[in-house]
């Protein structure tokens, strides 16, 4: 059946075939337009930043970071660009990175990076901007000066990709009042546990040795463990965590929590570890020097007066702690504001700077900052010893150097637990270094970049 | 009766071409009138624009993903390789199959606690009494924290060096639990903590549940003699049974969904043994510690899966009740 239409003549004067629409066509001009929309927002071609756009600093809340924001305004003076610092947690920085750069985000310009942990993989990713050219290319930034060590740290694929800030070496923290009757802090690993098995008094709450048990949280300072004991987690590209020296490690280190550690450290890093060591309960911790201001800082701490620093002590193949860049600086590539990213990191590493940070208690990169005694004088004196000693004998990473870092540290992990909760630790290293081999085969391949 | 198109009367009005029914194409046409009698439509399309945007579309891009072998990075040249992923997933016996496991026992352990818990206090909840309003305040109280703040409070009190909950322990001669540091311990530990917050939100389901049934059916029970459990029994928990299987099945699949709590109190990979890593944990690590994109999206489609296919289940069990 049909009918007239009912519609206004004066309606039916504007039907041009220009206002005649299919119901297809109406659809496809609603997928247009808001296709439109959204190609206009994401449009790509030559983009500039604001001139008032500030520079966007992503760090991790650490002390080098709230050092440098009383510097801040110092560095806007010199650029005339506002800088805007947003302090995350290490685990929240590397999501954000996660999240951000995988969408090639450009609101961020200078990346606070762990050099160990994930800059291979965003090397891969192509999301750090390369810095060699402006690094050796620089004779006043003196690229030379920094320690070799954290300066191998920040080349990956032969390119340089990061600039080391903060450097960080175990310590031994111990309590220099107990210690006193055993002629003060140990020098080799055995001593160590003799100590701690003697002073252990677990049912009223005191403990002997209390370091990170977490399968993963522990790995970078039981690395120490291992070197001293003459392994290391990869020989000669194969896996080196079934090796008799890597087992006399994980033994050791699990023997040293389950018989004069506090219960439940499995669960433990350096949060729950820490304050055990900072209320008294524990002879023995060892963890990165970075933290002993916890242990003067009367609102945290019991043991300011009895806290003392010591080296890492020796172990069969003698002491070889770790010496690495826990923190560095790198540029987004995606980034609008290179150039002044890289101003802001050739300041803030700069060797003025980095002296002046040393000076207030934060241990930098630079040989020349170590060399001048005046940057150690806000160090307990024999903290400044052990840190001298360590990074002498340190080597320059403390966790697998590979791509995929968090799922080395689970599978190198594993024997760890093992050890701590008193399973039997041969059987797991064996497992563990038969699904590391397999990764170690997957995590070349995938090096291919 | 609705007025005809212009495209279902093509011969009957006279005038330019554009005035007749057809548009070059020679498809229907409609003119603006047309399109404004739609526009419902043209109304709707934001919103459905935006669930295209927020959900559809991540769905679409997390299905295209798990059929890659996306590594590093999301936006990198990553191939095909069709159902490895699921296949990966599926013959998983370290990781993702203790997952799916601890994830049922999880839930079914909690939501069951819950349901029992939040019945019991909705049912001495449902006649007035004094002080009945202050009782109601504090049980909401877990509901209004967020779940990492109770992750943490629960970690303090549960230290097994610092914590006050051995301290107490200790007064009635009840040896210092590890609680969250044990790897036998940990899921329990989580499992109740989940209850002290969400039994509240049962309680309120349920006590709304009951305020809606009749009282006739339970004074005749009275009358005839019947005792509390026998009413509770018999009388008022088939009347119940529908919103009790509604209360079920959205917190069952919140439960299912867990995931602050666990990270904030176990840490990545639910803890040193993984012995709290339940599916959503899983996949968070493959995503954000691992960076196996491929393999995390195939892990996220077969959880959301299990979980479609788990309300479909329970949607069905209560359609048939109801009828």
């Amino acid at each position: 059946m049909t009918m007239p239409s009912s519609r206004p003549s004066s309606w039916r004067a504007h039907g041009t075939p220009a206002h005649v629409v299919s119901r297809r066509s109406f659809g496809a001009l609603a997928a247009a337009a808001a296709g439109a929309a959204t190609l206009s927002a994401c449009s790509s071609g030559p983009r500039t930043a604001d001139p008032n756009a500030p520079l966007r600093i992503m760090a991790i809340n650490h002390v080098w970071s709230q050092a440098i924001a009383e510097y801040l305004p110092e560095f806007e003076e010199q650029i005339g660009r506002r800088v805007s610092m947003r302090l995350l947690t290490a685990d929240q920085l590397s999501n954000s990175y996660n999240v951000k750069l995988n969408a090639s985000a450009t609101d961020i310009d200078v990346m606070m990076v762990r050099a160990l942990q994930e800059q291979i993989l965003f090397t891969r990713n192509g999301w750090l901007a390369d810095l060699t050219d402006r690094v050796e290319g620089d004779a006043a930034y003196d690229w030379a000066d920094f320690q070799e060590a954290p300066r191998e740290r920040s080349i990956t694929a032969g390119t340089v990709v990061s600039v080391p800030i903060v450097t960080e070496r175990p310590a031994l923290y111990y309590r220099r009042d107990l210690l006193e009757d055993f002629g003060g802090a140990p020098a080799t690993l055995d001593e160590m546990l003799e100590i701690s098995l003697e002073l252990a008094d677990r049912n009223n709450g005191f403990f002997g040795y209390v370091g990170r048990g977490q399968r993963s949280g522990a790995v970078t300072q039981w690395s120490s463990f291992l070197y001293s004991f003459g392994g290391d987690f990869t020989i000669d590209g194969e896996s080196g965590i079934g090796t008799p020296e890597a087992i006399a490690a994980y033994e050791f280190y699990g023997r040293l929590l389950a018989e004069t550690g506090p219960p439940g450290v499995t669960n433990m890093s350096l949060e729950q570890a820490m304050p055990i060591f900072a209320q008294g309960k524990a002879a023995f911790y060892i963890d990165a020097d970075a933290i002993y201001s916890n242990f003067l800082d009367p609102g945290i701490s019991t043991v300011i007066d009895t806290v003392g620093f010591a080296p890492f002590p020796a172990g069969p193949a003698g002491s070889v702690p770790h010496n690495i860049p826990s923190w560095s600086l790198g540029i987004n590539r995606f980034s609008l504001l290179q150039d002044d990213a890289w101003e802001f990191i050739r300041w803030i590493s700069g060797p003025e700077m980095v002296a002046r940070l040393q000076a207030g208690g934060i241990p930098g990169a630079r040989q020349s900052a170590w060399d001048d005694q005046a940057t150690l004088t806000s160090f307990p004196e024999d903290l400044a010893e052990s840190m001298r000693v360590n990074a002498e004998n340190g080597k320059g990473t403390d966790r697998p150097d590979v791509i995929q870092v968090g799922r080395a540290r689970d599978i190198v992990g594993r024997p760890l637990v093992a050890g701590i909760t008193g399973a039997s630790v041969p059987p797991v290293a064996a497992d563990a270094d038969s699904e590391f081999s397999d990764f170690l085969i997957r995590d070349n391949r995938q090096r291919e970049f | 009766m609705p007025s005809p198109t212009v495209a279902e009367t093509p011969t009957a009005t006279p005038g330019p071409p554009a005035q007749r029914a057809t548009t070059r194409s020679g498809r229907t046409a409609l003119t603006f009138e047309q399109a404004n009698r739609r526009l419902k439509w043209a109304l709707l399309t934001p919103s459905l624009g935006f669930v295209a945007l927020m959900i559809i579309f991540p769905l679409l891009f997390t299905l295209n993903l798990s059929l890659t072998d996306a590594f590093g990075a999301v936006n990198a040249n990553n191939a095909y390789i069709g159902l490895q992923n699921f296949i990966d997933a599926l013959t998983d016996t370290r990781r993702f199959w203790p997952a799916v496991w601890r994830t049922v026992y999880f839930t079914v352990g909690a939501v069951l606690l819950q349901t029992v818990l939040g019945l019991a206090l909705a049912m001495l909840m449902r006649k007035a009494f004094r002080g009945m309003e202050i009782v109601r305040t504090i049980l909401m109280v877990p509901l209004l924290a967020t779940p990492v703040a109770i992750g943490i409070l629960w970690l303090l009190i549960l230290d097994p060096t610092n914590g006050i909950a051995n301290h107490l322990l200790g007064f009635v001669g009840i040896p210092p639990q590890e609680f969250l540091g044990s790897v036998s311990q940990s899921l329990p530990t989580l499992m109740l903590i989940d209850v002290w917050q969400w039994t509240p939100m049962m309680t309120i389901l349920l006590l709304a549940g009951l305020s809606t049934l009749p009282e006739e059916p339970e004074e005749a029970a009275l009358m005839d003699g019947a005792n509390a459990w026998q009413r509770f029994r018999y009388i008022i928990l088939p009347m119940l049974r529908t919103t009790l299987l509604t209360a079920l099945v959205l917190r069952g699949v919140d439960a299912l969904k867990t995931f602050d709590i666990i990270y904030a109190t176990k840490g990545p990979g639910g803890g040193s043994g993984f012995e709290a890593e339940t599916l959503n944990v899983y996949a968070y690590g493959l995503t954000f510690d691992y960076q196996e994109y491929g393999l995390a999206s195939a892990v996220l489609v077969l959880f959301t899966i299990f979980i479609v296919a788990i309300v479909v289940l329970l949607r069905r069990r209560t359609g048939r009740t109801s009828a």
